[in-house]
């Protein structure tokens, strides 16, 4: 579905990404862990277009997406929940998932997925009017979560899902994340919780400052001694 | 639904009437007189200053300090114009030519910067507002350059004012509540998550900002037909700040703010006028101790509305019934 090939980023004179190629097949969890400043946040802004790649191809369902813009990558089916949430603090629950369908026009499509995601999120069902600034950190994770499926996503890119949620959260969410993958919704999973990463993954990829230096199916690599004395703390 | 807001459309519709009526009758019962009507001039010109800089700065988050330059071009275009045409017909022209110019010239200062992230804007804008204050100063033969257009013909009546201000504050409310406002709010709040949207982050700074720019236009145009006197110093840099601090006051991202900040700067100043060594002191005084206490502005972002009211007595009247029972 995705296949990145040979892609290389730079910021001024900073190699940032050198180089690497990594597939996501359709319906697969497929996570990149990786300490900080490896290139995870790098690599999914490159895939959604917020960061301009300075050499290597993106392809997409087989097509080259790699000069498209942001805009164009969302209109094709790739959304992203963006590392640290940002919701829109001052604007209410209801108006983060309109924002969320932005660039749709089927009016009766968007009302049934409101539907869909407070199914899924019924706490933001309760907190519709209120502004998203005022919710708790999990609850804005659901939101985001929420938001970036109001575009009807085939790829969904979750940047650090777990980052400063309570341990009984991370669960939760990491749950939600297996049943929005069962139901049909290819993911791509950066995470620095790379147990909780690992586990719920199809096949995994190992990033090291700017390079993939280990990939495998998830379960190959939570038994591999290497992840477990630099990630697992084992 | 539909019915309960025709209700409010047409409650808005009624308080509108009736402001324009009120001060009808005032006016021309001569309760409003010439010192006072200037006061009200300068509160109309200062609300549509602000609330159009408003949508720039405070609803969009682009800092721009070009405000005075776009409001200088609405003059100037509106004053040569109804100089050489001086009907009615002439300042309505004059006045959208103005507009327009202004907003074009938004549009060739705004393209090339609002692509950068950061304040590169507030840099662009200063720039280009000073540019055309020399231009104004040196294009001798169509500005009369330092010494400034005079007898310029006058067709500001309170009836113009009111249509301008109103119109204003209408259009403006609804770009906001439409879905471009949203998408201008959302790049205010958060830029990366706006665009990852699919929100063209570009595209929407650009349109607010012009639209800001085509306000300033009009407000400037209102102003060189009710002032008949033009001079490019009047429009410096001190001129955009001080639109800056209606905004600021009244609280960013709040229509409602601005016009309260730009009603309650002009009455204190006019007020003020009668101690003229300690005017500027005292002004400095009250706006450092009003930013002290509501550092978020009058209204912060929030807007004042009738519901707001109502919430208010009905709690009161709940209380009330609660001790009696």
């Amino acid at each position: 579905m995705l296949e990145i090939t040979n892609l290389n980023v730079h910021f001024g004179v900073i190699h940032a990404i050198k180089g690497i190629s990594l597939t996501v097949n359709e319906g697969e969890i497929v996570t990149l862990i990786g300490a900080n400043g490896a290139g995870k946040t790098t690599t999914l802004r490159t895939i959604s277009g917020l960061k301009k790649p300075t050499s290597g191809t993106i392809t997409f369902e087989g097509n080259d997406i790699t000069n498209l813009d942001a805009r164009q990558r969302v209109k094709i089916g790739i959304s992203q929940v963006p590392e640290g949430r940002r919701v829109f603090s001052t604007m209410t629950v209801l108006e983060n998932l309109e924002l969320g369908a932005y660039l749709r026009r089927d009016k009766a499509g968007i009302n049934k997925d409101y539907q869909m995601v407070f199914e899924r999120f019924p706490i933001l069902a309760d907190r519709k009017k209120q502004m998203a600034g005022t919710l708790s950190g999990g609850e804005q994770q659901m939101l985001a979560m929420g938001r970036a499926l109001m575009s009807r996503p085939k790829l969904l890119f979750l940047d650090e899902p777990s980052m400063g949620l309570a341990p009984l959260l991370v669960q939760e969410i990491f749950d939600i994340i297996k049943d929005i993958n069962d139901k049909g919704t290819t993911i791509l999973l950066v995470e620095q919780n790379a147990s909780m990463a690992l586990q719920i993954a199809d096949r995994a990829y190992v990033m090291e400052t700017g390079k993939i230096t280990l990939s495998g199916t998830g379960k190959e690599l939570i038994q591999s001694e290497e992840i477990k004395k630099a990630y697992l703390g084992g | 639904m539909k019915k309960s807001i025709n209700g409010s459309t047409l409650k808005k519709f009624i308080t509108l009437a009736l402001t324009f009526a009120i001060v009808q009758v005032l006016v021309s019962t001569n309760i409003i007189n010439d010192y006072i009507f200037s006061t009200l001039a300068t509160i109309c010109i200062n609300i549509i200053l602000a609330t159009s800089l408003n949508l720039i700065t405070g609803f969009t988050g682009q800092f721009s300090l070009g405000h005075a330059g776009f409001m200088s071009i609405g003059a100037y275009t509106c004053a040569i114009i109804t100089l050489r045409n001086p009907t009615m017909l002439g300042f309505v022209i004059g006045a959208l030519a103005g507009a327009m110019l202004a907003a074009f010239i938004g549009f060739f200062v705004g393209l090339p910067t609002l692509r950068l992230k950061g304040d590169y804007l507030a840099i662009a804008t200063l720039g280009m507002s000073e540019i055309i204050r020399i231009l104004f100063i040196n294009l001798d033969s169509v500005t009369n350059g330092a010494a400034g257009l005079s007898g310029i013909p006058q067709f500001i009546n309170w009836g113009w004012l009111f249509v301008f201000t109103a119109g204003t504050i209408i259009l403006l409310n609804n770009f906001i509540k439409s879905s471009y406002g949203r998408a201008c709010i959302s790049l205010r709040e958060d830029e990366i998550a706006a665009e990852s949207m699919g929100i063209n982050s570009t595209k929407y700074k650009v349109i607010a900002f012009v639209t800001g720019a085509f306000f300033a236009g009009i407000a400037g145009a209102v102003y060189s037909s009710y002032y008949y006197f033009l001079e490019p110093n009047l429009f410096n840099f001190q001129k955009s700040i001080d639109i800056l601090v209606i905004v600021v006051l009244g609280g960013l991202g709040s229509l409602s703010g601005s016009v309260i900040a730009a009603i309650l700067l002009a009455l204190i100043s006019t007020y003020l006028q009668s101690f003229p060594e300690l005017r500027m002191v005292i002004y400095a005084i009250l706006l450092i101790v009003i930013m002290l206490f509501r550092p978020q502005g009058i209204m912060g972002s929030k807007e004042l509305s009738l519901t707001v009211f109502k919430k208010w007595t009905r709690g009161l009247r709940d209380k009330k019934n609660g001790g009696v029972a």
